[in-house]
């Protein structure tokens, strides 16, 4: 056991080892640790709830940057058109991007392993069914079926999560089948099925390890995807209240002052989004980097 | 003698269905793109228990497909293949069902045949686990047991496969197949991906445990020096059918069928200052488009019409010796 732990350890250390190679890649996950952070902890991060509607005050509305406002602490990206603390909101706004990013990239991942495997797996008419429709997904813009979901859909963190899946899983799926194809076919899958072992250990146990590395890189793509979907969703007004901020609401809400002088009340916001998404982006290519067998694993 | 293994009659077929366009094209007069590879014709075979079947032929001759069908691996088109009087798999749904774990196989490349995402302890364990082939406590004792038992250190169950060279990750898939505690082995090419010296360490582990263990195996190889080391009987394939079936000392002193002898000629041979060596002429016919008749015919000396016509039976020259070729059953000509 002693020689399985440390043969682990030192695959996962020379991972990091490899994955550090890139300065850029490191200082990006540092930034996506520190945003989780502050997302998940902004309960007693954030100086103000921006959901209370109690603790907004109009007297407080396009207060600049910096200033200092009837709470007595200084609103340092400013407030929005009711008073709301741009950092609060920011902050909330971050983590509720965060969970729908996160969760539809967990869903989106689980469903099209499913569609995947099955297809790569058992071949045939079945095969050719899915990855037909696969392909049609992917062959429309994921934003126009996302668009087209929430309107049937309504609005609502769930209803998001569950049109990003819809438009995501597709991508998950082809990646999935295209590795599975090719280690379906090894001779370990061959000598698992003729032990015999039952189906489900062969898919499980033996084939979706195999696929996992491809899958993980565009797990981190798509969390940044789906982010940046429901950023536009919102900021075009079919997804999340403004009483429910994420951070394309606090665009979108920003956006009708743009022509003001007041920008900060979008820029703050989409800095975060964007920092956020180049963030994941960066850390998904440098993970792709170090998986790539050309590179060695 | 018993036969443990009785192969009777067996086909294989692979057909490749026309795509959407292919098809539109064969009803507005097009040709037929469907093709269909014969990779086994008409297969009997018998193996006995504790007996090793030698398994000889060209790439494509179909043995490997043979090796497969009796690891539950494929179904076969026609015949069946029982094990004991069982039969190894059944078809669900156009694939293979294995029903037995007394068939084991061991693949030709240790590189692909070990996943390389689990420790080799549990690729052997995994099988005999799951099964129950001893009580789950014991597992891991006989886990340890097998890796010394085929010249691994037992500590090594924690390591993954490519920790390991490719004669001992062969080690290790023999000790995954004895894991199931089989009734027959089936090694196809097993040692033909090593290195000499390493083939020779692999053969003499398997004939050591043959010993022991007194395996029953089917041993697939296309290295005739290699097959003659460790059968007791030899078939020899040609596209998709036995053409010669004897014990091993008879048809390497006495090959019958002209294929089998052209095979013995071809092998350059050490030492006996004999220079050249003939090839056998021509190329190995596409099995997507067999020859009829003998499937040899066209690159066979003895030719004649009969050949060109008529299948050759594989029928007895001597006591257990059977040749498949009209040569030994009434000559090359047409009958009146």
């Amino acid at each position: 056991m002693a020689v399985a732990e440390t043969t682990r350890r030192q695959r996962l250390s020379e991972f990091w080892s490899d994955f550090a190679q890139s300065r850029v890649a490191v200082v990006a996950l540092a930034v996506i640790l520190v945003l989780l952070f502050l997302a998940f902890a902004c309960e007693w991060v954030a100086p103000q709830d921006p959901y209370d509607l109690r603790n907004l005050d109009w007297l407080d509305a396009f207060l600049p940057p910096g200033t200092v406002g009837s709470g007595g602490y200084v609103h340092v990206l400013g407030t929005d058109n009711v008073g709301r603390d741009m950092l609060s909101a920011v902050l909330y706004g971050l983590r509720t991007s965060f969970i729908i990013g996160l969760s539809a990239g967990a869903l989106a991942l689980t469903a099209g392993i499913a569609v995947g495997l099955t297809a790569a797996y058992f071949g045939g008419r079945l095969e050719a069914v899915l990855m037909r429709v696969v392909d049609l997904q992917l062959s429309m813009p994921a934003i126009l079926m996302a668009l087209v979901l929430v309107a049937l859909l309504g609005s609502g963190v769930g209803q998001i999560v569950l049109a990003l899946v819809v438009a995501q899983y597709a991508y998950f799926a082809r990646t999935t089948h295209g590795a599975a194809t090719v280690e379906r076919r090894k001779d370990y899958i061959e000598a698992a099925r003729s032990t015999p072992l039952p189906t489900y250990r062969v898919l499980f146990r033996h084939l979706l390890p195999n696929v996992m590395p491809p899958l993980i890189v565009v797990a981190t793509v798509q969390v940044a995807a789906a982010i940046a979907l429901e950023a536009t969703l919102s900021f075009l007004g079919v997804g999340l209240p403004l009483t429910e901020p994420s951070l394309g609401s606090l665009i979108s809400n920003g956006f009708r002052y743009i022509h003001t002088d007041r920008t900060w009340l979008s820029l703050y916001p989409g800095f975060a989004l964007m920092i956020t998404v180049v963030a994941i982006n960066l850390v998904g290519d440098q993970v792709r980097t170090v998986l790539d067998p050309r590179q060695g694993l | 003698m018993s036969a443990l293994l009785q192969i009777t009659g067996v086909s294989k077929r692979f057909t490749r269905h026309p795509n959407l366009a292919e098809r539109m094209l064969h009803a507005v007069g097009g040709p037929d793109a469907t093709q269909t590879v014969h990779a086994l014709t008409d297969v009997t075979l018998e193996v006995a228990r504790g007996e090793v079947l030698g398994i000889v032929g060209e790439s494509g001759c179909g043995k490997s497909t043979l090796g497969r069908i009796v690891s539950g691996i494929y179904m076969p088109s026609a015949g069946s293949i029982t094990l004991d009087g069982k039969p190894v798999a059944r078809d669900r749904g156009g694939a293979a069902e294995k029903l037995t774990t007394q068939v084991q196989m061991i693949h030709q490349d240790p590189f692909a045949s070990l996943n390389p995402r689990i420790k080799v302890g549990q690729t052997i364990s995994e099988g005999p686990h799951h099964h129950r082939v001893v009580p789950r406590a014991q597992v891991d004792t006989m886990v340890r047991d097998l890796l010394g038992r085929v010249g691994l250190e037992p500590s090594y169950a924690g390591r993954l496969p490519h920790q390991f060279s490719g004669g001992q990750r062969q080690r290790i898939a023999i000790a995954r197949a004895l894991a199931m505690n089989p009734d027959l082995l089936v090694l196809d090419e097993a040692v033909a991906s090593l290195d000499v010296s390493i083939q020779a360490q692999v053969l003499n582990l398997f004939l050591e445990l043959r010993r022991e263990l007194g395996l029953t195996a089917l041993f697939i190889s296309h290295d005739l020096g290699v097959v003659r080391h460790v059968s007791d009987r030899v078939a020899i394939m040609y596209l998709g059918r036995v053409v010669e079936l004897a014990p091993a000392e008879r048809i390497y002193n006495d090959p019958q069928h002209p294929y089998t002898r052209a095979l013995f000629e071809s092998i350059p041979v050490l030492g006996t200052g004999r220079r050249e060596f003939h090839p056998i002429k021509g190329e190995i016919p596409s099995p997507l488009n067999p020859p009829p008749g003998c499937a040899f015919h066209p690159r066979c000396p003895h030719a004649g019409p009969r050949c060109r016509v008529e299948v050759p039976a594989l029928s007895p020259a001597a006591p257990g010796h059977g040749v498949a070729c009209h040569l030994n059953t009434g000559g090359v000509e047409l009958a009146a």
